[in-house]
This record gives structure tokens, sequence and C-alpha cells, in this order.
């Protein structure tokens, strides 16, 4: 029996969703950073009470000097501010999001290993996952019919296993195929215990990176006998259209199609507007759904992403007229009024029908 | 829907049939090149990296590395060398075949690639357990396989066993696996022949067969080999080799064979073979008699040394200074000296870009004067163009060293996309185009055909282009290209576009295209044109005065558009059914076909077809007016067309006595009757089988002219009497592909424009010749009929066979009915495309009616009310209706 034929984990969760998907267009929540920076939390602010004293006297003890403050990780307020991450999923959910996005971007061993945090890894990924999964309970019970759905994020890391860091030598790599993939199980895990409903790949700058997940995930499911659907997104990184590590949409999309993924798409780096040929392009081939998460527009002289909720909508409301969506979102610098205003535009609109079979894959 | 192999390196390579063979580089293995077991061996990987980006140079479309070697540790030079080509761009866009009998080392190799590659090789030698274990395993890392047939007790010789194990394989993946059968390449085996065992003697035949029931048994799989095996035996003779290469490759391909792992630099030309060489080579490959190794040994020697042996021809003009050698060269298209005379002048020019933008233009300057003054004919200008690109290919390679070096990257007068739209399969128009564009120092970018739109508007951009030109030649073209005009402005280009094809017109352009799009946008009526039109488009000074003009001119063709139909108005529905022919029923029997149901014809003798060909439009293909054969003594174009009547003589003398195209065909008849404007069509249960939908005239006439629809010509239904109906479908392109390729990698467009004419005028003459068999014959209600191929032309004959998508029938989906009734892909191989074209374009299709007073028509013009009546009966809403009719409706839909 290979993976994709796996039976589901949590099948009737599996079953609502893709029932969904063949209704309507599902909204996805908007950047979680973006929301975070608003609470300008400090060094403090990021240790919160478990940490106080830095994180933990049996590794590391954090001091003034140590050069690896908290700050910044924002995966660790699951764990410390959790009362913020939920605040920010529960107002994604009520601009009309039903899918959000668990905090768990650079929740592996890599990249918490930057602020020597990489025994926490496991933690993060199940804490973060419940987290999404209470928020996403609270408002099913406000309203049941309308289900809504907890991603569980693998990132990308912080390392490329096709590229080399290095420009003396090409040949060069500081990570493995084989790091990754013990990176990714380490993390599906958490995911998976925590109560994840379907799980994604985003952000992929690099497709090998994006190849070492998803063998951890089918290498996971395998164990547990069970799968749950999964979702993957690119990065076309510039106008280039290429992804860090070269591949143009359509070879991102055929390196990755093996693992018959419920969906796949392309998520930050550039505006809507500017992701449009690329979306279109996959959704010209894939046998899956189509996803498509984009920045508020392309950031400013000063780094902002200044596109408004009523632009971003204008321009979602294209790809769904022309049928190119099944799935759509934000990221960097969108928030929920980004998200209503999406969800607004794309109501009236069908979802994409794949032009192969699409009930083979899930 | 048949699905395609995908594989990607940065770039996606998809295995499409037209892609016909797919050139694996064999240079990156240690195992075949002693040259790269060296670089490998002594650790010099920078230039070991430069051998793999002279293969994808050469056109390797994926390059196989194999590290297998004692001396060298396989797993670490794999993954080395693999990660150091991911670094370089220019090779990492094709995939890897990551090539090794050792599974840890195919499996550290498959954890380095971002792309989906392949696998050389698994097999069932060890058991069907470790088989699938590996199979999985490729699964989950996304690869392709190379599966070899090789089992538990050995590897598979014989013809039956290649078959029998590649089966078992197969099967097991799939089934058990659910591995995707496009996934699964077949290796069964090459092994070397002329070895002087006779147990050798049919090895090539036994792959060669062994590969067409594959193919034929698994079409989306495919079947791959590692051809330089075959000629071991002749090691040291590389003249001996290729020429063996090339014959094996040559029969293999058109058994199915679509991989190979080959040099893909120095492959023989099949048709440049020596004839004596050729015959002797292929009487090894095919075992085609006891002695035939010892006869290619006999002169095997000769070749050997014939190296660097020179001709002695001497010309006077070879003793001009080289300048004026180059012109000569170009403007009578003699392409023997060329990459000499390049040479020379590269020399001793200052810049290897200074011999294109000097001699070679000026001579082109020449070629161009002359075509424009029509002192030069197209024919004559596409083997300048030869000859040109021979001498641009020699300079290729130190113009990039240049470039390198210096940053500078010339000029050329502008870059153009071209491309036949999706769902049309026909270029030779947009080929001729491409050349003439080439010959006046454009940049040709020329994406082929059924090119998607997103395709056109992206290479547009990632080149840099000033210009779009789409080509089409089937009337669901134009609404496609309308499409990509809309797509066009959707996306904001600015760019202009060319619209040409033979059902294009000025009229479409100026109302269906021109106004979706508001850069510029020209219809361009013939090749002669094309770069007028895209130098004033390009040029700042003619650009304005150029478009008032071109635009003033649709406003009025649209203005008189709108204005039209005072003068001829369509009938209603009822009245052109009122005035339909009638035939008298009473009086007349149709006759019963001798033959009944389908009748198929496999590789229909091409020799007889030549006979039957009507010459006027291969004439008009090449731009050069006038009928056949009254042309070959014109005034004006006589002298040029005699010379291409000439070598098209000897191509067709060569591509029959060579086999180069295959002809298939079937027909077919049925019972049927008249039903208003549709045929009903009955199985041999005497119940309805389908029904053929057509389409009636509306032309205000006197009474006594009927208002013509193809169903009055079958007796109606009410009247009880009994009648027929025939379908034919033909091709004579089968097999052009490898062909076309090879003129094509010989820089020969000449000769592959002329191949393409010539499979069409086959096509046309196996259809000619049915339909005379058929009255004479199969159908036989004429079987005493002796009319010439004049007459034939004139089409004196009695009875017609209106092809869908043509005047009487203009409906091209049609042909999907007439296919069905015909199983016209299995039978023949022609497919049709989303748009309904034929593919091979080389092909030919449609309806029999035998009536006496049956004869041709245009349906014309239609009013809403029958385009409305239409879409009802083919089940269809009013919007596809129009869209498939689109050139036909006599109102705006919008």
């Amino acid at each position: 029996m290979s993976d994709h034929q796996l039976p589901w984990l949590r099948p009737e969760r599996a079953n609502t969703l893709l029932a969904a998907l063949d209704q309507r267009i599902l909204i996805m929540d908007g950047g979680m950073g973006t929301m975070l920076q608003g609470h300008k939390l400090d060094e403090t602010g990021y240790r919160g009470k478990r940490f106080a004293d830095g994180y933990d006297s049996q590794h590391h003890q954090h001091g003034a000097d140590c050069g690896c403050e908290l700050k910044g990780n924002n995966d660790l307020l699951s764990l410390s501010q959790p009362d913020i991450i939920t605040d920010i999923h529960r107002a994604y959910l009520q601009a009309g999001a039903d899918l959000v996005e668990t905090n768990t971007f650079n929740a592996t061993r890599i990249s918490q290993s930057d602020y020597q945090l990489q025994h926490l890894v496991y933690e993060l990924n199940r804490e973060g996952a419940q987290l999404a999964r209470a928020a996403c309970a609270a408002e099913e019970a406000k309203d049941a019919a309308k289900p809504r759905f907890a991603i569980g994020v693998l990132g990308p890391t912080s390392r490329t296993a096709s590229i080399s860091p290095d420009v003396n030598d090409p040949g060069f790599r500081n990570v493995s195929f084989s790091e990754l993939v013990d990176n990714y199980t380490e993390a599906a895990a958490g995911l998976l215990d925590g109560g994840a409903d379907l799980l994604m790949v985003e952000t992929v700058f690099d497709t090998l990176n994006a190849k070492a997940a998803l063998f951890a995930i089918n290498q996971l499911f395998g164990e547990r006998g069970a799968r749950l659907p999964v979702m993957i997104s690119g990065t076309i990184t510039d106008r280039s259209g290429r992804t860090l590590s070269g591949q143009t949409a359509e070879a991102f999309y055929v390196s990755l199609a093996h693992v018959r993924p419920m969906s796949i798409g392309l998520n930050c780096a550039l505006g809507a507007e500017e992701l449009r040929p690329h979306i279109q392009a996959l959704s010209d081939i894939a046998d899956c759904r189509i996803s498509t998460h984009p920045n508020a527009g392309l950031p400013n002289a000063f780094g902002e992403y200044d596109e408004t909720p009523e632009q971003m909508g204008h321009t979602i409301e294209g790809f769904a007229r022309d049928g190119l969506l099944n799935m759509v979102g934000g990221c960097c610098g969108t928030t929920p009024g980004h998200i209503e205003a999406i969800a607004g535009a794309v109501k009236h609109h069908a979802p994409r029908k794949a032009p192969g079979a699409i009930s083979e894959a899930a | 829907m048949t699905r395609y192999t995908r594989l990607s390196g940065l770039e996606p390579l998809v295995l499409t049939p037209d892609l016909n063979f797919i050139n694996v580089g064999e240079r990156t293995n240690v195992t075949g090149s002693a040259r790269f077991r060296t670089l490998i061996k002594e650790d010099r990987y920078e230039e070991a990296v430069e051998v793999a980006r002279q293969q994808v140079e050469n056109g390797a479309q994926i390059i196989d590395v194999n590290m297998d070697e004692g001396l060298i540790d396989s797993e670490k030079a794999m993954v080395r060398f693999l990660n150091l080509i991911a670094s370089e761009p220019d090779i990492a866009r094709v995939p890897v075949m990551v090539d090794s009998s050792k599974w840890e080392v195919i499996e550290a190799g498959l954890r380095c690639l971002q792309g989906k590659g392949v696998v050389n090789s698994i097999s069932l030698k060890e058991g069907e357990e470790q088989f699938l274990a590996h199979a999985r395993t490729i699964m989950q890392y996304g690869a392709a396989a190379v599966v070899m047939a090789f089992d538990e007790t050995g590897q598979a010789d014989t013809r039956e066993r290649k078959i029998e194990i590649c089966t078992r394989a197969h099967n097991l993946l799939t089934d058990k696996l659910g591995f995707p059968s496009e996934d699964i390449i077949f290796d069964p085996n090459i092994f070397a022949i002329a070895t002087g065992i006779e147990e050798h003697d049919n090895y090539a035949v036994d792959f060669i067969e062994a590969t067409r029931e594959l193919r034929r048994r698994f079409p989306e799989s495919h079947v791959s080999g590692g051809v330089s095996n075959v000629s071991f035996s002749f090691r040291g003779n590389n003249h001996v080799r290729e020429a063996i290469h090339s014959v094996f490759l040559y029969h293999a391909i058109a058994a199915g064979m679509d991989m190979g792992i080959v040099n893909a630099g120095a492959l023989a030309i099949y048709d440049d073979l020596d004839a004596d060489l050729r015959e002797r080579v292929e009487d090894v490959v095919l075992n085609r008699r006891a002695d035939a190794t010892e006869r290619l040994l006999e002169i095997a020697e000769r070749f050997k040394a014939k190296k660097g042996e020179v001709k002695v021809e001497n010309l006077a003009w070879r003793e001009k200074p080289v300048a004026e050698r180059l012109s000569h060269a170009l403007v009578h298209g003699i392409d023997a000296y060329v990459t000499e005379d390049t040479e020379e002048a590269r020399v001793a020019a200052s810049r290897p870009l200074d011999v294109i933008e000097g001699p070679l233009m000026a001579g082109m300057n020449v070629v161009g004067d002359l075509f424009g003054a029509g002192k030069m004919f197209l024919p004559q200008v596409v083997k300048s163009a030869r000859v040109m690109k021979k001498a641009v290919a020699h300079l290729i390679p130190y113009i990039e060293e240049e470039k390198r070096r210096t940053g500078d990257a010339g000029k050329n007068n502008g870059t153009i996309i071209m491309a036949t739209v999706k769902g049309d399969v026909h270029d030779i128009g947009k080929n001729i185009v491409g050349v003439v564009l080439r010959c006046n120092n454009f940049e040709v970018i020329d994406l082929g055909v059924m090119v998607p739109t997103q395709k056109i508007l992206e290479e547009a951009r990632a080149h840099g282009a000033q210009m779009i030109g789409l080509s089409g030649l089937i009337t669901p073209s134009l609404e496609e290209m309308s499409q990509v005009a809309k797509e066009m402005q959707r996306q904001g280009l600015e760019l202009p576009l060319l619209i040409g094809g033979a059902t294009t017109s000025r009229a479409h352009t100026a109302l269906k295209i021109e106004p979706h799009y508001q850069a510029p946008t020209v219809w361009v009526k013939d090749a002669s044109r094309a770069v007028g039109v895209a130098q004033s488009l390009l040029s700042k000074e003619l650009v304005d005065e150029f478009m008032t003009k071109i635009r003033a001119e649709y406003a009025e063709v649209r203005e008189r558009h709108k204005n039209r139909g005072s003068g001829k108005r369509l009938v209603s529905l009822a009245h052109a059914r009122g005035q339909r022919w009638q035939g008298d029923w009473n009086a007349y029997t149709p006759p019963k076909p001798r033959k009944k149901g389908l009748t198929v014809f496999d590789n229909y003798d091409l020799a007889e077809l030549r006979r039957y060909i009507d010459w006027t439009p291969f004439f008009n293909a090449w731009e050069l007016a006038g009928r056949f054969p009254a042309i070959l003594n014109d005034d004006i174009v006589g002298t040029q067309a005699t010379e291409l009547y000439r070598d098209a003589q000897a191509m067709l003398d060569t591509l029959i006595a060579e086999k180069w195209l295959t002809a298939r065909g079937v027909i077919g008849f049925w019972k049927a009757s008249g039903v208003g404007d549709d045929i009903e069509v009955y199985g041999d249960d005497g119940k309805v089988r389908t029904t053929l939908h057509q389409l009636r005239q509306q032309v205000d006439k006197p009474a006594e002219r009927p208002d013509f629809c193809l169903s009055d010509f079958v007796a109606p239904k009410d009247t009880g009497v009994e009648d027929w109906v025939g379908g034919f479908a033909v091709t004579a392109g089968l097999g052009i592909e490898a062909h076309v390729k090879r003129f094509e990698d010989a820089h020969d467009d000449y000769s592959s424009i002329m191949l393409k004419a010539l499979a069409d005028r086959l096509a046309e003459a196996f259809a000619e010749r049915m339909h005379e068999r058929v009255r004479r014959q199969y159908w036989g209600y004429d079987a005493d009929e002796t009319l010439d191929n004049n007459a034939l032309i004139a089409e004196k004959y009695r009875g017609i066979r209106p092809a869908p998508g043509y005047p009487a029938c203009p409906d091209h989906t049609e042909k999907a009915t007439l296919f069905q009734l015909l199983d016209a892909t299995a039978n023949t191989g022609i497919e049709l495309t989303e748009g309904f074209a034929m593919y091979p374009a080389s092909a030919v299709s449609g309806w029999y009616f035998s009536h006496p007073d049956s004869q041709y028509f245009v349906v014309g013009r239609l009013t809403r009310e029958q385009v409305a009546d239409y879409a009802r009966r083919k089940d269809w809403s009013l919007e596809q209706a129009e869209r498939w009719l689109a050139p036909n409706l006599d109102y705006d839909p919008d």
C-alpha cells in the first residue's frame, strides 16, 4: 500500500474539509508576524513567565551577555504568551477565515538552534497545533454550520539543501536531506499530536527542502498508519519568476506532484498581482487544488507592506472570477481586515475545477 | 486522458509525443567515457562540470550521471557532482538520470535532486520483494524509473523474454504500488551485434520488435536504451559505429523507442550516410542476410581510413576573397564550404560578431534585396538561411566566449516570439516566416505548435521580446488567437501582435482580435510581407504612420461589416429548408457498399500515392503563384519552380525508397438516413448509432436553385429507401518527426519545410486515391470509372468527400464523431487535438456521399436562428455553438 492510500487520521474532519472545498473557495488566515508586531513585545514579553530566567538551567542559562536573546522568536510565544496567539487566531476566524495556520513557522531544530532551544521543537509544534485547534473549536461552538480547520505549518528552515552558502565552493551544503528529514519528522509529529487537521509545507524557497519535509511526513503517516491532507505552498522569490533554488512554478509542481497533495500554491515574497501569472501556470497543469496567500503587495521603501484590504480584495477577486482558486489567504503585511475583504471578494465565485482527476488527490 | 511523463530540473520536461525522442546525455558516465573517468579520478570536478554543460548545449534533454568505478568512492562522487551541477543554471535546467548498479549510490543521488529525475535502474534481478522496495522508495523521493529487462534468471535477450519480463515488472509496479505507468521507462537491453557469433545476429531486431510490442501494450510508458552497446564490436572505428547508431535508432524510433542514452553531439545523419555503408549497416541491424557482418567488415576499413580526405572540386568562386565567397555561398545557397569560410573570416576579424555583422549580413542583405525585388523566391531564401544558420552556429561558441569576456551582447533588429496557438499543429507557414525574419537579422524564438497562452506571454517576457507572432491553420485557432489578445491586454502587455496563417484574414483580425488589444495588432498576409511589417512596427520613425494606416483600414473593415447585409440578406431557416435539394427517391436506388464495416490500410505504398499528387498547392505553399504544370515554364517564377520541383522529386525518391513516412488509413460505410438537417447513422442492429449534424445554406437564391445541406444527399428516413454514408481518415505523416528533427538539427529548414509540404501532398493524394478505390471497389458504384489525375483534381467523379471543418460542413467538432465511427486513432495513429486539428498534421478525413447529384458547396453565413437550432441538435449552449461556428456567424454574438 502506498502512502496516499492510507486512511485519514481524522476522517470526519478530512471529509468535511474536502466537501467544503468542493462547495466554495476556502479562506485562510493572514500574517502572524504582522499581528505580533502590534504587541510591541520586548525581551521580557517574549520570555513570559515560563522563561523569565531564560531557558532553562539544564541546557543553557540565558544572561545579559550570552548573545541569545529570545526576542524575535515568535514561535516561542505559543508557550510563553499563549493568550496572544489565541487572540490572533480568533481575530482571523472572526474575520471569516475557514482555516488558521499554527504559529510554528520556525519550530524546527535548525531554526530553534539559533536560540539554543532545539529541545523545545516537539513541544512548540504540539502546543502550536493545540492553540489553533482550540481557537477553531471555540468558533465552531458558536456556529456549528461553519467548520474551521487548523493547518499545521512546516516552514522552510533557515538553510537550503540545494544551494551552497559558500560562493567559493558551489558543491558545499550546510544541511543535508537526511538532517532535514529528521527536523521535519520531529516537527510534524508535534503537529499531529497537537491535533492539526491538515499540514502545510509552506514558503518553499528550495524544493529539495520541501521534498525532505514531504518525505518525513509520509514516513510519519506510514508509521501511524493514517494520514492528514497535505498542502504545499512555494515562494517565487522575485520577478524572475523562479524559486530561490531556480525552479519555475511548473517545475516546482512537477517535482512535488508525486506526493499527491491536497493543494499546491504560492505564498509570500510577492503581492497578488505579481503572483497571478505563476498561479495561472500552476492552475493550468495541477491535478490538485490551488491555494495562494500573497503578501500585501510589494514592500515599500521602508520595507513595509501597504496594500489596503480593498486593493488586495479587488485583485484576488480577479483570480476567483477566472476560476484559479480553491483556497486563499494572506502572508506578510496582511491583517484580519485583509482577510475580511478577501472573504467578501471571493464569496460569490465558484472554486476552481482541476483539469485532471481531483478525486484521486487529497 | 493520456498522462504524460513529467520530469523536471529547474524547468519542466513533459514527454509529449511531439518530442519524439529524448536524448539522454551519456558523457557524464565514468563507465562510458574514459575522459570523464579520468577527470573524476583526478578530482578535476570543474572540468567534469564542463562535460555536463557541453552535453546540455549539444541537445541532451536529460543527463545521465554514473560514478560506478572500482577506484572511485561512488557515493561521494555522485553527491559532489550533483551538488556542483545544481549550482549551474544552464545544466540544472534539465532533469538528471541517477545511474548506478548500487542502490546506496542511487539513493544518495536522489537526496541531492530538487527536481524530478530518473533512476537508472531497477530490475527483478534480486526478486520481487527488493524490486518493489526500491520502487516504493523511488516514489517517496519523486522520480521516474528505468526498468531493465532482467529477472531472477538473467538478462532478456529474445523478443519474447524482453516483453515477458517488462510486462511482469510493469504489472507489479502498477498493481502493487500504484506506480504511475508514465513514470516507467523500459530498458529492454541493447546488446552488441556483428560479433561473429550467430546467436547475436538478431539482437537489434529483438530489441526493436520488443519495443514495438511494449509501446503497444503500455503506451504511457517509454522505451530507452544505451545505444552505443549495439556497435561495440566496431570499437576503434567511430565512423562505422556512428553509422550503426544512426541506422539502429532510425528503426528503433520508428518502432516506438522514445528515449536513448546517446552522445548528443555525435549522431550521424541517417540521410547523410554513404549509401553503400548504409545498406550494409542496415543488413546487419535488421539481420537481413547471413553474410551481413562479413559484408560490413569488408568496407569498414575503408571508412576508417576516409577521415581527413579532402574534396578537390575547384570552382572559380572559391578563388575570391573570403567576404565574397560568403556572399556567393549565401546567395546561391551552397553550404558545403561555409564553415571553413566562416572560420577564415573569424580568424581575420577582431571580434567573432564582426563576421555576422560584416560579410554575413552583407550577404543576407543581398538575399533580402533580391527577395524583396522578386528576383529570388522563397525556396532559395530558405536555402540561403540554411547557409546562414550553419555559419552562425559555427560562430556562436566564440561569440559566447567573447560575451563572457566583455559583456557585449551584439545587436539585432529585434526579438520576435512565434507560436502556433493551442490546439493547432500546423507550422509550415510559421516556419517560413521565421526563416525570412531571421534572414533579416531578427532574433526569432519559435515556441513550436500547440503553445498555451501563458507560455507565449512568459517567453515574451523572459526574452524581452519586441513582438509576438501567432499562427494557426484551422478555424478554432481564430478564436484562440482572440483569447491570446484578450489575455495580453489583461496582463498589460504592450508588444505588437502579428497574426498569420491560412484561415486568418484582415477581416477577422479587424473584427475579432484588434479590438481586444490596444497595442499594434497586424494581420500579415504572407511571408513576403512579414519583414516589412516587423520593420515598420519597430522603427520609431515609421510606426506611427504605419499604425495610423492599419488602424484606419481595420476601422473601415469594421464599419463595412456593421453596415453589411443590406445587399445580401440571408433567408430564414424555414425558407432555406423549404428550398432544400430534392432527390427523386422513387426513381433512384442508392448503391449498396460492396465491402461492409471498416477497412484498414496499414503501410500504404507511397509510390502508388505519388502519382495522385496535386502539385499546384505545393507551389502555393512556397508562395510561388501559378498552376502546375504551366508554372514550370512561367516567365517569372519558372526557373525557381522547376528547381523546386526537381528538389521535391529527389526528396520523394529518397523518402519513398527509405520509407521515411508511413501512410495509414481507414474507411467505413454505414446505413444512414436523412432526418431534417441531420443524418442518422445506424448500427448492424438497425438502431441509431450516432447522428451527423449538418448545416444548411441560407442564401437568398432563385427558387430553382437549392439551399444545400449535406443531409439532402442521403435518402430521407420517411421515404423508406435504404441508403449509406461513408467515412475516411488517412495520413501520410507518421514518422515525420525524426526526419524533421534531423534536418532542423542540421540547420536545414529548406529540407524540413520541403518534407512537411510533401507529406501534406501525399496525405491529400492518399485521400484522392482512397476515394477512387471507394468508388470503383469498396463502395463500388462506379466500377468502370477511368479518370486521369487532372480529371480527379477537377473533381469530375461521381460522389463527394467533404471534410468536417471545411466549407460544406464547417463544424470541426464533427470530426470527433467521424473518428469514433472509424476508430480512427487506433486504426491510423491520427489523433485529434483539443481544437480538433489532426496530428500528424499531414492527414485528411471526411465523409463519403454517393448520390450522382451530390456536390460540393459552401455553407457560408448562418443566422442566429440556425445557430440556436444547431446548438439544440448538438446539445450545446448557444455560446458553445457560436464559438465553434465563429467564422460563419452572420451576426455579432456579443
